[in-house]
């Protein structure tokens, strides 16, 4: 018997939006429905009040007001591009860290994001309505949850006829993870409506691409599960929504997951506590700095007369305003109350914790009243709330 | 002899074991070129080369596992895991494989790992960084879990746990990188696992902790009053318990206070409190006392400090185990 192939597949790549900002008009023609000057403007005045909030968020961390932040600095085409294509609240988001922009897209209070990075649980108390998990900080931890999620939305879509879908973001770094390869499974074998969009930034922290993996791309990873993969140029706004339009019209029209590779780069260092210079070339760091999908977005819409330089001065204005005022609401919110640690623990919490509040009041631990000395050691030594 | 921090005297217990054994390799994510994300591994790479010193793919099971088979083959691996937090996706490789390594295969094919581990709150990290999950590895047939929480004592602990035939945990309480420096020899020397450290003696009540609260203790004690003197035990080895040291502190003493970062139920000052009480019930004057984390997740970092167990929680529990 001659051997034969058993399996052939490919991944194409989409370029449609080149950094010197000139367009490939035939591939454009095709999301122009979508894309046309007015979306790409109001696209371009996200990109700039996302840019500003990183900026601001990297001061807040360096000015001791907050913890470790992972900017997002130089990934905001591709995402806001993929949450494009979603309708927000019908769809459902399953987010990572370094799609911030794809989030208020989709109506996520931007204040939320500055309060989760500093240190705030109530950062992730999002409106269910906006249908956005939290963020997942555990890396590739929240892919099998898109699988299940997608499977509840596929129950759905087949009961009462909608068309609803999933889409998770994670790094390249996540592919490597047991978690990434389960869920791809889990949505693949289910038939579940998932769409993954990988930002692949070249780099997991220190370790790059190449030694986070052997494929060619990350994209072909899908084709191992059994579906559709795609690339494009993350930095792209224009090939960014093309291929996660196609994705999520693969998985609305109820045809089970689908991968998108976005490739892009990490501007700044992985967050606030890194020194991207001790792995990453200046070359490379350059290369990276003139593919800034910002300037590449503004040079289109000079070119089609969309855009000068007074606008760019006034909208980066805008810009400055919308995120003092969101640092303004972020740092007003008063600390939770010391007790607020035991009260999401369960739904009614159960008698030992409430013990346990109770000796967090009180300043000691384990005493039962009647073994406790409390009255012999001045009662004004206890601790106070 | 040189004044290092914990960071420093644990690289350099790394390099003279990486020198002294071949079979020595290290593995983890950005170890190596990077020096890991605390710089503690730093300068590695490039004296001992990549094939010694490993930047792996970014997964938690990969790493444990294949460190795992690094060691069925005779290698001693040493693999570091990030945070504690991500111990989650290696738990399988090491609860369910490394530590049951040695009673499956009656002795013939075993795990010489060390498993490094920064653990603990207190430094503003994000969720999953600040955890204490301890006891759940104690709770572990065939895993040995140490914590050193001073510099001296850390470079002689990881070379005994690097030399160990068995898998060990060795916890690093960040806290304390770069909290301090003190003097750490430069020459070879081991302490033992499964051996506490009397950090203070005292004759009131005898302190037992680990790790970073070991410098809270410290401050707690100071703090008390003249007339009452603390003895202050670093327990350090976390399984196998050093049940001599504490028993016999305890006995002299009667009374003990137990403190930890980790939560209440399960945790470690249950067992030690179960063990002094086996051991020493008819020293006793006071009820053994605890003073630990909550049975609450570990809290964003707005509110770690009013879950971590700080001096002024430590030193009321003392007085009032003291005035009992
Ligand atoms: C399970 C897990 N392991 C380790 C870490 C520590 N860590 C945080 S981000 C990161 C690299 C992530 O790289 P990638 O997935 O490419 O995403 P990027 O940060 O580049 O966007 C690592 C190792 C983590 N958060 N979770």
């Amino acid at each position: 018997m001659p051997t034969h192939d058993v399996f052939n597949g490919s991944v194409s790549r989409v370029e449609i939006l080149s950094a010197d900002g000139s367009i490939d008009e035939q591939l454009a023609d095709e999301v122009r429905d979508v894309l046309d000057d007015e979306a790409v403007v109001a696209a371009y005045r996200e990109m700039l009040v996302a840019r500003e909030l990183d900026d601001a968020a990297y001061r807040l961390q360096r000015s001791g007001r907050m913890g470790t932040f992972p900017q997002n600095k130089g990934q905001e085409a591709g995402p806001l591009a993929a949450a494009m294509t979603l309708i927000a609240g019908h769809d459902h988001v399953v987010p990572s860290y370094r799609e911030n922009i794809a989030l208020f897209h989709l109506g996520l209070p931007m204040h939320q994001i500055l309060l989760h990075w500093m240190g705030d649980e109530r950062g992730n108390d999002i409106d269910p309505k906006l249908g956005i998990s939290p963020i997942c900080i555990s890396i590739g931890a929240h892919l099998p949850h898109a699988a299940g999620i997608g499977w509840k939305l596929k129950i759905d879509n087949d009961k009462h006829g909608t068309d609803r879908v999933c889409m998770a973001f994670f790094g390249d770094g996540a592919t490597s993870e047991g978690a990434f390869h389960d869920g791809l499974n889990f949505a693949a074998t289910g038939d579940a409506p998932v769409v993954f969009v990988c930002q692949n930034n070249g780099w997991a922290i220190s370790v790059p691409t190449e030694k986070q993996t052997r494929s060619q791309t990350f994209a072909q990873k899908a084709l191992a599960y059994g579906m559709p993969g795609f690339q494009a140029d993350g930095n792209d706004l224009f090939a960014s929504f093309k291929v996660c339009r196609d994705a999520v019209r693969h998985a609305r029209a109820g045809n089970g997951p689908a991968l998108v590779e976005l490739t892009t780069y990490r501007i700044a260092d992985h967050t606030t506590v890194d020194d991207a210079s001790r792995y990453r070339s200046k070359e490379e760091h350059e290369r990276g700095v003139a593919s800034d999908p910002l300037i590449r977005t503004r040079r289109y819409l000079e070119a089609r007369g969309q855009w000068n330089d007074d606008l760019e001065k006034q909208e980066k204005e805008r810009a400055t305003r919308i995120v003092k005022e969101v640092i303004a609401t972020a740092m007003e919110i008063e600390k939770p109350g010391k007790s607020d640690i035991f009260d999401y623990a369960f739904a009614t919490t159960p008698r030992e914790l409430e013990r346990q509040r109770e000796t967090r009041r009180t300043g000691s631990l384990g005493q039962s009243p009647r073994q406790s000395t409390l009255s012999r050691v001045e009662a004004d030594e206890a601790v106070t709330v | 002899m040189p004044q290092l921090n914990l960071v420093d005297s644990i690289n350099l217990a790394l390099r003279q074991e990486l020198t002294r054994d071949e079979s020595v390799i290290l593995l983890g994510e950005d170890v190596g070129l990077n020096g890991g994300v605390f710089r503690l591994t730093d300068g590695l790479q490039k004296e001992f080369g990549e094939a010694r010193v490993r930047d792996t793919p970014l997964s938690e099971g990969g790493i444990m596992g294949t460190a795992v088979g690094l060691a069925h083959a005779g290698m001693k691996a040493v693999p570091e895991i990030q945070f504690e937090g991500f111990l989650g996706p290696a738990y399988d490789q090491l609860v369910n494989q490394a530590a049951r390594c040695r009673t499956r295969n009656r002795g013939g094919m075993t795990c010489p790992l060390t498993v490094r581990v920064p653990v603990g709150g207190g430094i503003h990290a994000p969720e999953l960084h600040s955890d204490s999950p301890e006891a759940v590895y104690v709770h572990t047939p065939g895993l040995k879990v140490v914590m050193a929480s001073r510099p001296k004592a850390a470079k002689g602990l990881l070379a005994s746990a690097i030399r160990d035939p068995d898998p060990v945990v060795f916890f690093e309480p960040k806290r304390v990188y770069r909290s301090f420096k003190e003097d750490v020899p430069d020459d070879d020397y081991t302490i033992e696992i499964g051996q506490a450290e009397v950090l203070e003696t005292g004759d009131d009540l005898t302190i037992i902790t680990w790790g970073a609260s070991v410098f809270r203790c410290l401050e707690a004690a100071d703090a008390l009053p003249d007339h009452i003197s603390a003895e202050v035990i670093d327990l350090q080895s976390l399984w196998p318990i050093d049940v001599e040291t504490i028993v016999k502190s305890v006995s002299r003493t009667g009374r003990a206070v137990v403190v930890h970062e980790a939560p209440k139920t399960c945790g470690l000052g249950a067992e030690i409190s179960a063990l002094i009480q086996e051991h020493c019930f008819l020293n006793l004057e006071a009820p053994v006392q605890r003073v630990t984390g909550f049975d609450v997740t570990m809290p964003y970092y707005k509110l770690e400090n009013d879950y971590l167990p700080d001096a002024a929680r430590i030193g009321k529990a003392l007085r009032e185990t003291a005035a009992y």
